[in-house]
Formats: C-alpha cells, structure tokens, sequence
C-alpha cells in the first residue's frame, strides 16, 4: 500500500502529478470522503442564509478595513505588543524569517523545538532549516506530525494528513515508532498524546502560528482542538510565533465575526475546542508561561500582491480550508498535486505572489472556472475573478509588464496569434459565416483525434447547417406566413 | 533600510490616494441572532458542551467539593490540583481536610520550572473557576493568572471547571464589552469549549489529544 | 438536493433562494432577439431553433441578427482580454437595439450580464451600453418562465430527466431554479437527483483541454452519476456542458445521453421533436 513515490516528488509540474493522484484510488477516495464530510459539516453550521450573508459580508469588511490601514495596523500591533513585553521581528523574505527564528532559538542554547500548526512555517519550510543547524523541530499537531514522520507535507491546511487513511497511519506509527500496529483512532492518538507530551516537557521553544493579531489591544489569537497550540504556546521558556502581515485586524470585537465565519466554514463547529488569546509573556509573579515572547511577522510577497487593488483581495484570506473542501478539482487530485504550501483555490490565487508564476505556471488554469470556492469563502475573497486575473497577467509578454511575479510565465506568441485569429473570426461576420458554411458543408472532414479533448471524448462533429442558416431560412418562412 | 521600513513602505506605497475604510462593525449581526433568555442559558451551554462530551452539572455553592470528591471517587483517581490563593481553591482544601478525601490534594504554589516532571505525568486531575461562559457557543472563559496558571486547565486528563450560573452570558461579543476587554487583555485569555480533541486521523473524532480527555463543568446553580 | 454552491453540500436537501437577488421582469414583450451563442451555432443549432419556436408559441417574433458570433468568454476565461474585448464589443454593438436578448446558455448569458463589465471596467462611457444590455439580457428558461409565463399542457410520454445546470449558469443566472419549475410544470416528466449534482462537470471552456487529466476525471464521475440516476436522459440549458458531457458518454459508449432542454421542452409542448434542422 505504502509503495508509491511521495506524490510531491513526481516531477512533471501540476499536470503530471494530478495525473498520479487521479490514478491512486485510495487517495482519491480518501479526499472524496472527506471532502463530502467536510462540506456537510459547513453545510449543517450555517443553517440560516441571511445569518451567513450578513456575516460574510461583514467579514469581508472587517478585512477590507484592516487592510485599507495595514501599515498602521502593522505599527499600532507592535507598539502594543512591545508595550506588553513581546519582541516584534519583521522578515522580507522566509530565509530572512529563518534567520531570525534560529537566532533566538541559539540565544537560549536551544536543542528541541516544538510547534503549534503553523502554515506559515510551513512557507519557511523551518522544520528544514533547524534540522539542518542542529535543531530538532517537531511538529505537535497530530495531522502534522503524521506528515512530518512520513517525510511529507500537509496535504490541507486544516486537515494536514487528510490524504490518509487509519491503516496508513497504523503503519506509519508501528514502523516508525516501533509500537504495536493498531488501526484504533482513539490508540493511534493516545500514541502521539504520550510521543508528543514528552516533548512538549523537554522543548526548549514552542513556534505556533496566528490566527488574528489584534491591534487594538496586542494580543495574538490562536484557534485549535487539541490543544498542542496552548502546550507549545505555554510550556516551553520561549514562545516565537511567526505570521504573515496581512494577519492584523484592528480591533479586539473584530475577531468574533471571524472567528465565527472561521470554525463553522472550516470544520462545521460553532467554536474549537480552545481559543487562547496571549498578550505578553509570563509576568514576574506568574506561575507559567513563557518568559519571552516573540512575534514574526512575514512578508514574503504579500506586498506584492498588496499593490494591486484587485489582487490584494487575495490577503483577506482567514485560512480555513472551505474553498478546498468544496473545490472539485482539489477533491480528485488532493492537496499534494499543487506542489506547493497552500494547496486549492486559495493556494491557486495566494501561491504566485509567493514563489512567483514561473514556478507555479499551471496555477491559475487548474480552474473550471466553476465558482464553488468564491461563494463558500466566508470573506467573500472572489477566487474565480482573481484567477482570471492571474490568467491574464500570466499570458502577458513581458514588455506588458505583468503585475505579479514573475508574470509572463505562459507567454506565447503563438497562442496569442491563435486567439488573435479567433478574434477576426468573431468580430467579422462574413468571415464568421463562411466558417460556419465550410464547418457544416465538410463536417465529413472534422478531425477525429482533436488534441487533448479526444483523450475524453469523441470528437465533436459539426451539425449538417448551423443555426445560422437554419434560423435565417425559418424566420424568413415563419415572415412569409 | 530595514526589513520593518522596506515592508512598510511598500504597503504605504500601494494605499497611495486611497483612504481608509469606515469602521461599519454591525453589532446586531453577532448579538441578535445569539440572545437568549436568561433562564435558557444553561440549557444553551449544556446542549452545546454535552454534544462535545462535557459533563455538566448542577451543584451548589456550598456542596461544590463534595460533587468533586465524588467525581475523582467514581474514576478512582489519585490525587488532584487545586489552586490555594483562590477563594475556591481554599474551600476545596477545607472540604478535603474536613472530609478526610482519599486524594492527594495537589497545589499549583510554586514555578513550573520546579515540578515540571510531576505536573507533566503524575497530576490526575484539577479543578478551576472560571470567569464565565458563553451560552452561544458553549464555551467556558478562564483568564489564568498568578494564582491559577495556565497550565492547571491543560495538563491533567481530567479539568473540572466551576460556573457561577450567573455568570452564564449570551455571546463573545456581549462578554467582551460587557466586560471592557479591549480596555486590557491579561497575558492569557482563553475559552475553552470541550476537552480537547482531533479528527486528523479520517476525520474520525478521538479526545484526549494533548490536553484534557474529560471535561467536567460544575455549575454553581445559586452563585 | 441544493444547486446552489451556497449551500455546498454533497447531497443537501434544502433549496437555496436565488442569489444574485431575483430581478424584476417586464411584461411579455412583442419582439426579442435570439443570440444563439456558437457552441450551439455549430453543435446543437437544433436546440437554439427549438428556442425560437417556444417563444414563436408565446406570440414573441425572433430576431436573428446574421453578425452575430460569441460572446467572447473562452478569450476571457483564458486572459486574453484584448481579444475578448474586441469580440464582446461588436456583440454589444449588434445588440444595442433596446429588444430583449434571449440566451439558450446559462454562462453566455451570464457574460452579458456579470463580466462584460469586468471586460470593460476601464472604458466609463462603454459601461452605459454594457449595463444597458446586462438588463435586457435573458437565460431561456428564466424568459419563458418569468416573462412569458408559459402555461404548458405536457404531451409526451411519461419520462424520467436529469437537470444539470452549468455552473456560471446557477452561479450568475439561478438557471438551477428557472429550470426546475419549468420541469415541474410538465405532467409526465418526473425529475430525479443525480449524486453531487451541483459539482461542476469538468467542461470549464479551455479547461477540458488545458487540463484534460482533471476535466476528464470530474466528467467521468458525472457521467456516471448521471447515467446511475434512473433518469432516461441527461437535460441541461448549456451547450458547452453538453458537449463535455455527451462526448465523454460517447467517447465511453454508454447509451445514455443528454439535450438540450430547449429541445426537450419543445417536444414536451409541441407533442413531438421537430424534424427541421436534425441531422
């Protein structure tokens, strides 16, 4: 079961590895079920409409608003957060964020980290970056640290081991704990309880993410179930918490909103389990906490896709996984298949001002276009819209100059000239209308094998008269009646 | 110039002509549809807690400690954790001397940094106040402090958790200005709704992940 | 079993309400023009002749202006908005007559009314004549419901149908509702669910090429979907799903089949198919 190549190591760009994905049927069934799951659970919390519209809408506000005043924002946070005894880093880049994360953790001596699910740090790739100065890193969140002990990446950014199934897990634990194979849920989990919490006492640093950095007050809000986030945030003496700029809302009543919208469009629930809102570090005469608090707020690229009005929607973003869980095309292929961090639609918009279109070249065409991730968005981020965007700025020559990084990536002077043909065809009746006689007069003729469309499909043949035709002579009929 | 100026800039640099946004924060949209009536309250928070396996129940301010003797009787339990420099937290200790309880009462009085082995592995279960709940969402409000730490609602795989029935709120929202959170915010707040759980593993749901296998919430029904 | 992505859920059985919010409908009106978009030009001019003929039954004279071509959505959806814009703008010249425009095509109508004004954001005076047409623009089903208010006698046999509706289709037009109560209308035609019915058929315009691997994985569930139904025919308002969905239950021989439901209705109403115009 366990013999297939690592989906993220197949090669061939997002094409080639939907192609893998879509023939392992075990992988397949497991986001299918999972996904379905998924969407009832959202489907179930929002039982009223006007509820839901109103608090999307205002969600969507609360966002627009923060963003409108990011750096503001942005330097209120700090001041706040410095007031309070926490030490704010900035980072440009994720080397840059790396850079200062291990620095701390070398101040301390500090030999083990734990971590809180972060997709941030996931960006960073951090776990890589420790490992390789000496530095064990581990991952505390169950899905994550499933993935982490399998040497792979988060598949979903809610549900990181989403792509599989107990047996798997089983597996994975006996050959790699050297326990007992079980394919209990509830023994699986007590396993990585008893791995982790001995870690959780040795750490000498807890990395966690954020969910919401409340301005107004300093106080970074963090949402989880197992409460690995609170233990990695608490035990350790040093707490680094690493975030993206775009993470900032204004004010503290802003985040009930959110984190409505959040825990009911992620995973169906009215709340999690634990919402753990940390203001500074542990003061002299507490008991425990950390004694030093550190916050990292990253860019990389987010100023990028700042700097267009349209594209800045994408920062709106709050993370919780709907537009994956309802997208179809995430469904069959899974999160792996986007090669990436940030997998699905989300992943699609947010992905290229990160690692630039180059990278990611296929990004914005993996889309139907069918606008289930748009609608479910609970900040009403319009992912179609901006796709069609990227697609656009992805086409541009560079003399053009795309608006996102790296843009141009799927450049081509001949498709160009092929849509340029198209176009003549269509702005020109005369033309338009010989095409359609020649069509219809030499259907005989259509190609059978008509490219990628045939690997689907018969070809599609032309009909013997086009509307065209068949509409001018009954009309003309119906006139004379 | 750097990395704070160059970050900042660029943002600057994009909101170029623009203004800020209103602040048109709705209130009616997160209090309206989440109001209850006094006395449905509870049943509110139980229904909720319950369906995230919380045991709920109604005691009284002064029976209180028995019902967690009771408790940690019924589990054969050990010992539990208590927090001294609390009002409640001396009452339990009165009761448990008074009461002769087989439990070694356990207090959180010194840094972590001294037991942090006993409290990791060997502490069986713990009780704490709360400031609160909310009834919308089911969820219990504890601001840790000197006197009741963070980690006491964390570590031990059974949390019992005290509510004054009065102290039962409709939503976060009303908590939060009612209560003039934005004025100051403690070094940690958190709402805890449930023990903790995960549903990685095929999103089949097991408790008892890192923190407390068990909830159980003691709702002072007179207080 | 909800269409709606708003309620997004694999099977759920509430009913979504529409969204974007219903609009107001004029009386019936003398004349309308047809814009026959040009994957049914080509494929399945049938269907858009069949249009012709249920608004003909409702009094309506058709117009079929012969320059007209597409609409401009697959230059669009690809980013190749110069071209795009070129196109829509010698249909928004066509169609500046003040008539209603009638689609048999739930995404093409959508273009009129939703993304034209994407197309032309930059162009202030183009936007008049933009909004302009978004408000005279019609789905057929939404026509023939709401603006003719047709009153049907069905005279076919009893028959089980499939609605799939395009996704733009349900997303900027609530063809999903239009559809349905059109169908419910008619006596003998009962209409069934299909599993995942609001997911998308895999069609998405230069998708099913660009990304033959997915497109041809979300077709063939579909199509199996579909054809497990207990439905005797696939209907849908959209000719680009039609031939996404009719070719690949071909490509597969599996009898089962979709139309369009402008034909379908048509031999509902009139009794039997019309013979003009089929191959």
């Amino acid at each position: 079961m366990n013999q297939r190549i690592p989906i993220t190591e197949i090669t061939g760009g997002f094409r080639g590895r939907a192609e893998v994905a879509l023939a392992d049927s075990q992988l397949r069934t497991n986001f299918r079920t999972a996904m379905d799951s998924l969407m009832q659970k959202r489907a179930d919390a929002f039982p009223d409409e006007e509820e839901r519209e109103g608090l999307r809408e205002m969600g969507n506000q609360i966002k627009a608003r923060a963003l409108s005043k990011l750096p503001d924002l942005l330097e209120q946070l700090e001041a706040r957060l410095t007031a309070n005894g926490v030490k704010v880093h900035w980072a440009e880049t994720t080397e840059e964020a790396n850079r200062i994360v291990h620095s701390i953790i070398e101040a301390r001596q500090g030999k083990l980290v734990v971590k809180g699910k972060s997709m941030v740090s996931e960006e960073m790739e951090m776990n890589d970056f420790l490992t390789e100065r000496g530095i064990e890193s581990l991952e505390s969140d169950m899905g994550e640290y499933i993935v982490q002990l399998d040497h792979e990446k988060p598949s979903h950014i809610i549900m990181p081991a989403i792509h599989k199934n107990r047996y798997q897990v089983a597996k994975l634990f006996h050959d790699k704990l050297g326990v007992e194979e079980t394919t209990d849920v509830d023994e699986l989990i007590q396993i990585g309880r008893r791995t982790l919490r001995k870690k959780f006492l040795e750490a000498d640093v807890g990395v966690s993410g954020v969910n919401f950095a409340i301005a107004e007050t300093g106080t970074l809000l963090l949402v989880e179930n197992e409460g690995n986030g609170r233990m990695s945030t608490t035990a350790p003496p040093v707490h680094i918490a690493v975030t993206g700029i775009e993470k900032v809302v204004e004010n503290l009543r802003d985040v009930v909103p959110l984190l409505s919208l959040l825990t009911r469009s992620a995973l169906g629930q009215p709340i999690t389990t634990y919402v753990n809102m940390i203001s500074g570090p542990r003061k002299a005469d507490e008991l425990d906490g950390p004694e030093e608090v550190h916050l990292v707020l990253l860019d990389a690229g987010r100023s990028g896709a700042f700097a267009d009005a349209q594209l800045r929607q994408t920062l709106n973003c709050i993370r919780c996984g709907a537009c994956m869980n309802h997208c179809p095309v995430y469904t069959r292929v899974g999160g792996h298949t986007y090669g990436e961090v940030y997998p699905g639609p989300i992943g699609k918009i947010v992905t290229p001002h990160m690692v630039g279109l180059k990278k990611v070249p296929d990004h914005p065409s993996a889309s139907s276009l069918c606008g289930a991730c748009g609608e479910v968005c609970p900040v009403k981020i319009p992912i179609p819209e901006l796709l069609q965007r990227l697609r656009e700025e992805n086409v541009k020559s560079p003399d053009e100059h795309p608006a996102v990084r790296d843009g141009g990536a799927k450049y081509s002077p001949k498709e160009r000239a092929i849509w340029r043909v198209w176009q003549t065809l269509n702005t020109r009746p005369g033309l338009y209308r010989s095409f359609l006689w020649a069509a219809t007069r030499f259907r005989a003729l259509a190609p059978k094998n008509v490219g990628p469309w045939t690997e689907n499909h018969t070809a599609p043949v032309p009909a013997k008269r086009s509307l065209h035709d068949l509409a001018r002579d009954h009309l003309k009929r119906e006139g004379q009646q | 110039m750097s990395a704070r100026d160059t970050i900042l800039n660029k943002l600057r640099a994009g909101l170029a002509g623009t203004s800020p946004r209103p602040d048109a924060f709705d209130e009616n949209l997160v209090t309206r549809p989440w109001q209850y009536a006094p006395e449905d309250r509870l049943q509110r928070l139980r229904t909720l807690m319950e369906a995230v396996r919380t045991e709920v129940h109604e005691v009284t301010a002064a029976d209180w400690p028995a019902q967690v003797q009771a408790l940690l009787d019924a589990r054969g339990l050990t010992n539990l954790l208590h927090a001294p420099g609390t009002a409640h937290g001396r009452q339990l200790a009165d009761h448990w001397q008074a009461a002769s309880a087989r439990q070694t009462l356990l207090a959180y009085d010194r840094p972590i940094e001294e037991w942090k082995d006993e409290l990791f592995w060997n502490v069986e279960a713990s009780v704490t106040g709360t400031l609160g709940a909310i009834a919308a969402t089911g969820s219990l409000i504890l601001w840790p402090d000197r006197h009741e730490p963070r980690l006491m609602s964390l570590l031990p795989p059974l949390h019992i958790a005290l509510l004054k029935a009065s102290k039962i709120e409709d939503n976060l929202y009303t908590v939060m200005q009612k209560h003039r959170w934005a004025d100051g915010m403690p070094t940690n707040a958190l709402l805890v709704s449930g023990p903790s759980k995960t549903a990685d593993i095929e999103q089949v749901l097991a408790y008892g992940a890192h923190g407390p296998k068990e909830l159980v919430v003691l709702v002072l029904t007179d207080a | 079993m909800s269409e709606l992505f708003y309620d997004a859920a694999p099977n759920a059985t509430r009913v979504a309400p529409p969204r974007p919010q219903p609009r107001q409908y004029p009386d019936k009106p003398a004349e309308v023009i047809l814009f026959g978009t040009c994957v049914v030009d080509l494929f399945f001019p049938e269907a858009g002749l069949d249009a012709i003929r249920l608004l003909e039954r409702e009094g309506i004279r058709v117009q079929f202006p012969q320059a007209q071509s597409c609409c401009g959505q697959p230059a669009w959806t690809s980013g190749y908005v110069e071209e795009a814009k070129a196109v829509a703008r010698a249909q928004l010249e066509l169609l500046d007559t003040g008539l209603p425009v009638v689609v048999p095509s739930g995404s093409c109508a959508g273009m009129f009314r939703q993304h034209y004004r994407e197309v032309f954001a930059d162009e202030p005076d183009t936007l008049r004549r933009v909004d302009d047409l978004a408000e005279r623009t019609y789905e057929l089903t939404e026509f023939l419901l709401h603006v003719c208010k047709v009153q049907w006698a069905d005279q076919g046999q009893p028959t089980k149908v499939a609605l799939h509706t395009s996704c733009s289709a349900r997303r900027e037009m609530n063809t999903h509702l239009h559809a349905r109560e059109l169908l419910a209308t008619l006596n003998n035609v009962e209409r069934v669910d299909h599993d995942h019915e609001s997911e998308c058929c895999g069609f998405g315009g230069t998708f099913s090429v660009r990304m033959p691997e997915v497109s041809g994985a979300m077709v063939l569930d579909k199509t199996r979907s579909l054809a497990g139904s207990g439905a005797d025919e696939m209907v849908t308002a959209d000719g680009g799903c039609l031939m996404n969905i009719n070719g690949s239950l071909d490509k597969q021989r599996t009898p089962f089949r979709g139309r369009h439901l402008a034909s379908f209705l048509w031999e509902r109403v009139a009794g039997s198919a019309s013979t003009e115009g089929r191959p």
